[in-house]
């Protein structure tokens, strides 16, 4: 980034803003800046917000939006911050370049988060005093009340026009193609003629007041490109509802809880267009908003017992509810599928930020020895992937499978991989015995390790009159199901529980690894939505000569491969974002691994961790010479 | 060891119902519960209704809580899939299996602890969403299993075994029951198995929600003077509103009583409820009468039983969600999965 010609736009709008100081160098870069969005919770400037990102992508231009909300409805601060990344880069990259500070409330916050030489625009309707802009950046005034008073009459419409105006005012200093806009107005507004006009029209007056009073391009600005390709935007909990719906779940249970309930409202949405009987009108699936989520669980668990694919997706507290239910099942020996989309703990913590620090909340819940199966998705693709295969691993093994997600990946639409469904691939039921195979004569033992895999055989509710028929219960039982308080049958049950999960490791989804460009001693292990910052860092990483093999965890129990990678390193950092290492502890807990082998690299303030802390928190430890100030950015 | 196998040994000479079914092929195991336990009768009374009823054992889905009302599941219907699930959590789990077969009848079993205290809440919100199943508390005013604390429904003022006195007001779950929408709602009391049986019936074969309160009393820890749920109390004080018959379809009908004293009440399914009045005024298809009643008699220390409400044109959780009259745990591929097509033109529309 170089200082080329000034920006002088701002002066005539902010008088004496920049009138006796120099002036500062600008920030220039193409495709590839962050620009953030201040606003108000409940003013409407979420679509419009949306509505930027999507145009820039449309150039074939890569971005990853980031909404940043209070757990309020109305009136506190609210921010979407969006990077524009022509080389990709998906993950939150840290600084501000361009800020559109449209909340009065936090202005002062907001104009310190800028890089120097930066871009702040801001309505100029009420003119500012100098003192609240900082000299080393750039101003840009427009008098959007005052527009937009101007124009519409109906208070509701002068606000919500307001965020398109600046939209359209952004597309010009930009240059971003308002075709593109246009464009997508026009599909939003299929069919309803009279908003697509309205919005237009808006567009339009922000267009031509930039044109007009504005000097644009800014340094910052997007050129098309074709870096896009065949890739999607969608957040990750509409796809992993789409994966309960390609994975064949029928009964979803679910007590809302920022951020998971948009899961359940997802699969509402999808069934209702893909699961309805064409022929009889009836629908394929059945939804329960429960009283709580300890009912929610409950349901999940019935509806397994009886050989439905059933699911509930969750956050936080709502697995600390679910926590008894979770021990009937892993014990019982029930499918089900928990999706849970991680938030700021513990107890409300920050209910509307980030964070992985469930882990060993869910892989040990309950009382008693538990293990339970943990699929870590790094994006709305695996979202998708991770939830159809959470429904066939809870079939297959019959015990709860948990995806872990997170507000990031779940609430944050995410440029990814297509969705994929490969033709002919069918579901995994996994051992449920029929009444042929009982007539037939086969012996039925309910919890009997026929197969030596741990993983006993079981039977639907109805299936045989005469055979086959067994008590479920959470207290312990013989091999045929029959109540027992023996020693040597609880101990049968639970080696066999302990060998099923580890046939588990075989059958979940296995890590993938990325071996630096030359060997190496250094590692680093990562999972979930720290992933595309965790690229981001590896290769600044490289570019600075600190190679570092790099392994993505997709799921708890861990393979084989997990130790062998640890064992071929000497030092691994464990990048997650709790306070606690919770990652590094299971690795720990469950390979035994000499703890000193493993340094934590954590993040944990409720925002996305940024590659820019990842870079520095790993050159810091190879490199204790660095500036240790910076460090702590 | 407490599991105790009951010898297969078969008299040739048992009767036999319309499904081939003699009454020991709805025994389950031994019980383990005390001699006396009033909810050994229950589950005598449930074994006689099915066998009436000639219900095929496999076709049943008995879920319960925890309790020893809540082990007595594995005494009935051995051919049965049984589920003993957690403290008071039984409702959301029957409601779950439900969804995923509409074709099973569906029996839940619970005790007053577990439906009135830990799962009160459950409890309720089962009844007003209307899941399709026979629900059955034995309720005896204690906590049987952990040895005799008093549960949620003792009432003020009743005697522990050791003397202490009540000071809660009790929760009455056919108040609650008639309050949140339940559909058929009946107390019965274990000792009089010659009102239960039908009430029994009547439940399973109900379109909704069905609830039967059992007075059942603990021998163990709340039989004796000062206890309202003691055999000689519930004796001395039992009120019956009504008494019913269950008429199957085919079956004849005959009327051996006066107009008024008789109303034959016609279900869904073809089924009737012949209700005989004990009460000349009272309506069971009246909700709110049904509610005044039994809260007046309940003042005067009086049990209300029979059959104290039913709506006989009752639908349920299916009917309210449109599931498909194939069970969902019968759908496969063809009818759940969209498709690699569909997740193309899906593909499409998020570019
Ligand atoms: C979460 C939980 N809390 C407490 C218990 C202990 N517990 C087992 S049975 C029971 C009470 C049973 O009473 P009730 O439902 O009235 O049945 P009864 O034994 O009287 O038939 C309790 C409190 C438990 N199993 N689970
Ligand atoms: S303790 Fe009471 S409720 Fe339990 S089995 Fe004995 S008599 Fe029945």
């Amino acid at each position: 980034m170089s200082a080329v010609e000034p920006f002088r736009g701002a002066s005539d709008l902010v008088p004496g803003v920049h009138g006796e100081r120099p002036v500062p160098p600008r920030i220039e870069a193409v495709n590839d800046f962050v620009i953030k969005f201040a606003n108000v919770n409940g003013s409407g400037s979420a679509s419009a917000n949306e509505l930027f990102a999507k145009a820039i992508l449309r150039m074939g231009v890569p971005v990853s939006p980031r909404n940043i909300f209070p757990s309020n409805i109305q009136g506190l601060p609210t921010w979407y911050e969006v990077r524009v990344s022509e080389d990709g880069w998906l993950g939150r990259r840290g600084g501000i370049d361009m800020m559109v500070a449209m909340n009065p409330q936090t202005w002062d916050a907001d104009v310190a988060e800028l890089e120097p030489g930066g871009y702040l625009f801001y309505d100029s309707t009420r003119p500012m005093p100098a003192s609240r802009f900082r000299p080393d950046i750039h101003v840009i005034g427009m008098p959007l009340t005052e527009i937009c008073n101007a124009v519409y009459s109906d208070p509701r419409q002068r606000q919500l026009f307001k965020n398109i105006v600046y939209v359209g005012a952004l597309s010009v200093l930009l240059e971003i193609d308002d075709q593109v806009i246009e464009k997508l107005f026009g599909e939003q507004y299929r069919g309803k003629e009279k908003l697509l006009a309205s919005n237009v029209q808006a567009l339009h007056l922000g267009r031509d007041f930039a044109k007009e009073h504005l000097q644009g391009p800014l340094g910052v600005r997007v050129r098309r490109a074709d870096r896009v390709g065949d890739g999607i935007f969608i957040d990750g909990n509409s796809a992993a509802a789409l994966g309960c719906v390609y994975g064949g779940a029928t009964v979803a249970a679910w007590y809302p809880i920022t951020p998971s309930s948009s899961v359940a409202e997802a699969f509402q949405k999808y069934c209702a267009k893909f699961r309805v009987d064409p022929a009889t009108g009836q629908n394929c699936y059945a939804i329960v908003q429960a009283e709580d989520e300890i009912a929610s669980i409950g349901m999940v668990v019935g509806a397994g017992w009886n050989g439905a694919r059933a699911f509930t997706a969750t956050s936080g507290p709502g697995i600390s509810l679910m926590t008894e239910f979770i021990g009937l099942a892993y014990f019982a020996e029930i499918p089900v599928t928990i999706i849970n989309v991680q938030r700021g703990g513990p107890s409300t913590g920050m209910p509307t930020r980030t964070q992985q620090a469930d882990l060993l909340a869910c892989a040990y819940a309950s009382h008693g020895d538990t293990k339970h199966v943990l699929l870590l998705p790094e994006d709305p693709h695996e979202c998708f992937e991770h939830a159809a295969c959470a429904l066939d691993l809870a079939d297959r093994l019959q015990t709860p499978v948990f995806v872990m997600t997170d507000l990031d990946i779940g609430m944050n639409q995410r440029l990814c991989r297509p969705f994929a469904w490969e033709e002919g691939r069918s579901y995994d039921r996994g051992k449920v015995m029929t009444a042929e195979e009982l007539e037939a004569g086969r012996d039925f033992g309910r919890y009997k390790d026929v197969d030596g895999d741990g993983i006993p055989w079981r039977t639907l509710p109805g299936t045989h009159p005469t055979r086959g028929s067994y008590f479920t219960r959470g207290t312990t039982r013989d091999p045929y199901a029959r109540y027992s308080e023996r020693g040597p049958d609880y101990i049968y049950n639970v080696e066999r529980l302990l060998k099923k999960f580890r046939t588990a490791a075989d059958l979940v989804p296995q890590p993938v690894i990325a071996m630096a460009a030359q060997p190496t001693r250094l590692g680093v292990i990562y999972f979930g939505s720290t992933s595309p910052a965790m690229a981001e860092a590896l290769a600044v990483l490289q570019a600075e000569g600190i190679h570092v093999d790099a392994m993505r965890l997709r799921a708890f129990p861990f393979p084989d491969s997990v130790a062998a990678f640890i064992a071929a390193h000497d030092q691994v950092f464990v990048v997650e974002q709790n306070r606690d290492a919770q990652m590094r502890s299971l690795l720990v807990n469950e390979l035994e691994v000499d703890p000193a082998r493993l340094v934590k690299v954590l993040h944990y303030d409720g925002t996305p961790i940024t590659a820019r802390f990842i870079t520095r928190a790993i050159t810091q430890v190879v490199r204790p010479t660095a500036d240790p100030k910076e460090a702590q950015a | 060891m407490t599991y105790i196998a009951k010898p297969p040994l078969r008299h040739p000479t048992l009767e036999k119902n319309r499904v081939g079914y003699t009454r020991r092929d709805y025994e389950g195991k031994i019980s383990t519960l005390c001699a006396g336990c009033g909810h050994d009768s229950i589950s005598a009374a449930i074994i006689q209704a099915c066998w009436e009823l000639d219900i095929e054992p496999h076709r049943v889905a008995k879920l319960s809580g925890i309790g020893c009302s809540s082990k007595t599941p594995d005494y009935f219907l051995g051919a049965s899939h049984g589920f003993n699930t957690v403290h008071g959590r039984m409702p959301s789990v029957l409601t779950g299996a439900n969804l995923a077969n509409r074709d099973l009848l569906y029996l839940g079993v619970s005790g007053d602890g577990d439906s009135a205290s830990i799962g009160l809440g459950q409890f309720a919100h089962a009844m007003r969403r209307g899941v399709r199943m026979a629900y059955i508390v034995e309720n005896n005013g204690v906590y049987g299993l952990t040895k005799g604390q008093f549960s949620a429904t003792a009432d003020q003022g009743s005697k522990s075994k050791k003397g202490v006195i009540n000071s809660d007001s009790p929760v009455d779950l056919v108040g609650i029951a008639l309050q949140l929408g339940a559909t058929y709602v009946a107390r019965g009391f274990s000792g009089n198995k010659q009102q239960l049986v039908p009430l029994v019936k009547g439940a399973i074969q109900h379109g909704g929600a069905a609830f039967i309160d059992v007075i059942s009393p603990c021998v163990a820890f709340n039989n004796h003077p000062g206890s309202t749920k003691s055999y000689d109390y519930v004796r001395e004080h039992n009120e019956s509103v009504s008494r019913i018959d269950f008429i199957a379809p085919g079956e004849e009908i005959t009327a051996d009583y006066g107009p008024g004293e008789v109303v034959d009440v016609r279900q869904h399914d073809g089924t009737f409820l012949r209700l005989r009045r004990l009460h000349a005024d009272y309506d069971a298809t009246n909700r709110e009468q049904a509610m005044a009643h039994v809260q007046q008699h309940q003042s005067r220390g009086e049990v209300v039983t029979g059959l104290l409400y039913v709506d006989p044109l009752a639908t349920d959780l299916h009917m309210a969600l449109n599931t498909s009259a194939r069970p969902l745990n019968a759908l496969g591929l063809a009818q759940l999965c969209p498709g690699r097509p569909a997740l193309d033109k899906l593909n499409a529309s998020l570019r």
